[in-house]
């Protein structure tokens, strides 16, 4: 080992300046020079200036809703991959019919059937409940829950709610299959010793096979991560007060398309490559050797 | 089940029945019509060419493999029965892997305290207390902060007997355990498995071993096509095998 690192050092220094400039990381100087000139364009103009300011609670929303989402997602897509890869056929088949479902619709279409659909009808469905309660079996504590389910109103569901719910459902069909893939790549070796010590099958998921599957997964959940965030962007059409739709409300506000869209796509660029250099760190801190 | 009729019915003695056992995977027949029994503290040691069943019918015996009929006890408690809480049987039956199957994301400890703690809800303490004397019994006391990917292939086995041992199980089943060693590190781990035959423990070896077979084994199997071709004790099968296909095999290794 030692005499080929010593070889290509020397034959680093044979190498024409056109081979060295090729090693440089060039992506990441234009990024950065790119971001250095936006930040001077913040700094000397008030329009920048005024448009970085209404934008702001919109980013607070984006990541507060990409962050709720996601966490909702990763949990409902873990039972539903554990569903994918069950023998259990009532599981596997609900989960799969799920998956293959909302996988095939666009997540904008999802979000507003969640919103104008979904959401009313589950509305009606509680009423339904608290009428029956109230006028039947409603006891003690029971009773003003009844009312309370009786007397919802379509109100008082935000909108943001929907949309985080939106979210939520459309990614966990992604996650699942992420969590099912990284299940099914750990040897069956790992799940036949686990029983083999006496672990029942969810201990042997619990203990053995999740905790190598999920940081086997990593990668690609926060790939899908940074995507949900860019995918918040599609709750504009809610009216939910998050980047994209501020970024309408302030072009109309001062015609300045050009500024605000500017500010927007570099508010999000920020978001997102922050949010790669995270997940990479968390990556390392996981990782260990196989 | 006529022929349960004429046999002798199984004794306290015998710690693994197995009777009539059947298991195919398709179109292959792995085990065809097996009948065995191993009694509590005998090593039985099961040889014959490589995809003759030897494996299936280890592993039909803590049920990794269901079989397709036929009826295995072990301890006294019918493992087939639908009834059965398999988790109870496999706690007491220990398994060694050809490919070792240690759990990657786990230190040597805790590979040996994970089930202990899980399965035999001991104390963390008492768990570890445990693995570092099985550490200590199969000689890498060094090695319990160690992940298995820094291990020798011979210390990662040692490592999966120790974890099986911690269970404090009353059969153990070695499935190949040296196939898949260097040849030097053969001897860490027979020398292991040699100590528990000394100790008493029942043991179901599969394996290549003759070696072993010669020093630890009372009763040898010799399995070939699915069939149980011949049975018989250590010394007599060396000395004289009956059937002609056990003795162009043994020609072949010895």
């Amino acid at each position: 080992m030692a005499v080929t690192t010593k070889t290509e050092e020397r034959e680093s220094k044979l190498i024409p300046w056109t081979g060295r400039l090729a090693d440089v990381p060039w992506w990441a100087l234009i990024i950065l020079l790119l971001g250095a000139l936006i930040v001077y364009f913040f700094l000397i103009s008030p329009t920048y200036q005024d448009a970085l300011l209404f934008l702001r609670a919109g980013v607070r929303l984006t990541i507060g809703v990409s962050l709720i989402s996601f966490f909702l997602a990763l949990i409902l897509g873990l039972v539903l991959g554990l569903g994918r890869v069950s023998n259990n056929v009532v599981f596997y088949t609900i989960s799969s019919v799920y998956v293959e479902v909302v996988r095939g619709i666009p997540i904008l279409v999802l979000l507003i059937y969640f919103a104008y659909v979904v959401t009313p009808l589950a509305l009606q469905f509680l009423n339904w409940l608290g009428t029956t309660m109230s006028g039947s079996l409603a006891i003690g504590p029971l009773v003003g829950l009844a009312d309370r389910l009786a007397d919802l109103s379509i109100q008082d569901v935000e909108m943001t709610v929907r949309a985080i719910v939106g979210l939520a459902f459309a990614y966990a069909a992604f996650e699942a299959e992420v969590f099912r893939a990284g299940i099914q790549s750990i040897q069956r070796g790992q799940m036949e010793a686990a029983r083999s010590l006496g672990m029942g099958y969810f201990q042997g998921m619990r203990y053995i096979i999740l905790p190598q599957a999920i940081r086997r997964v990593l990668p690609p959940l926060g790939n899908d991560f940074i995507a949900m965030l860019k995918d918040s962007s599609l709750i504009s059409v809610l009216a939910v007060r998050e980047l994209t739709h501020l970024g309408k409300l302030n072009r109309a506000r001062t015609f300045r398309t050009f500024e605000t869209w500017n500010t927007v796509a570099f508010l999000y660029l920020v978001l997102t490559l922050s949010l790669s250099v995270f997940v990479k760190l968390i990556e390392r801190r996981m990782a260990y050797e196989e | 089940m006529k022929s349960s009729i004429v046999e002798p019915l199984p004794t306290d003695d015998d710690i693994i029945v197995i009777e009539h056992v059947y298991k195919s995977f398709g179109q292959v027949e792995a085990v065809i019509d097996a009948n065995l029994t191993v009694k509590r503290g005998e090593v039985c040691f099961i040889f014959g060419p490589s995809g003759g069943g030897k494996s299936t019918l280890l592993r039909c015996i803590n049920h990794l493999e269901k079989p397709d009929s036929g009826i295995i006890i072990v301890d006294g408690i019918p493992v087939s029965d639908a009834k059965t809480n398999i988790d109870l049987v496999r706690a007491e039956v220990g398994m060694v892997f050809q490919l070792f199957n240690l759990f990657p994301h786990l230190t040597a400890l805790g590979n040996i305290t994970i089930a202990q703690e899980k399965v035999r809800k001991r104390s963390k303490e008492e768990a570890e207390r445990i693995a570092r004397e099985l550490l200590e019994r199969v000689g890498m006391p060094e090695k319990a902060d160690v992940y298995p990917d820094q291990l020798s292939g011979g210390q990662k086995q040692r490592v999966a007997m120790a974890r099986a041992l911690a269970m404090n199980p009353k059969i153990m089943l070695f499935d190949e355990p040296t196939s898949a060693l260097d040849p030097e590190m053969i001897k860490e781990v027979l020398d292991v498995m040699l100590d528990l035959a000394k100790e008493g423990m029942t043991m179901v070896v599969v394996s290549h071993e003759m070696g072993f077979a010669r020093a630890a084994a009372d009763r040898m199997v010799f399995l070939e096509e699915g069939r149980i071709i011949e049975e018989a004790t250590t010394e007599e099968l060396f000395a004289s095998p009956k059937e002609e296909r056990t003795q162009i095999f043994l020609s072949h290794i010895l």
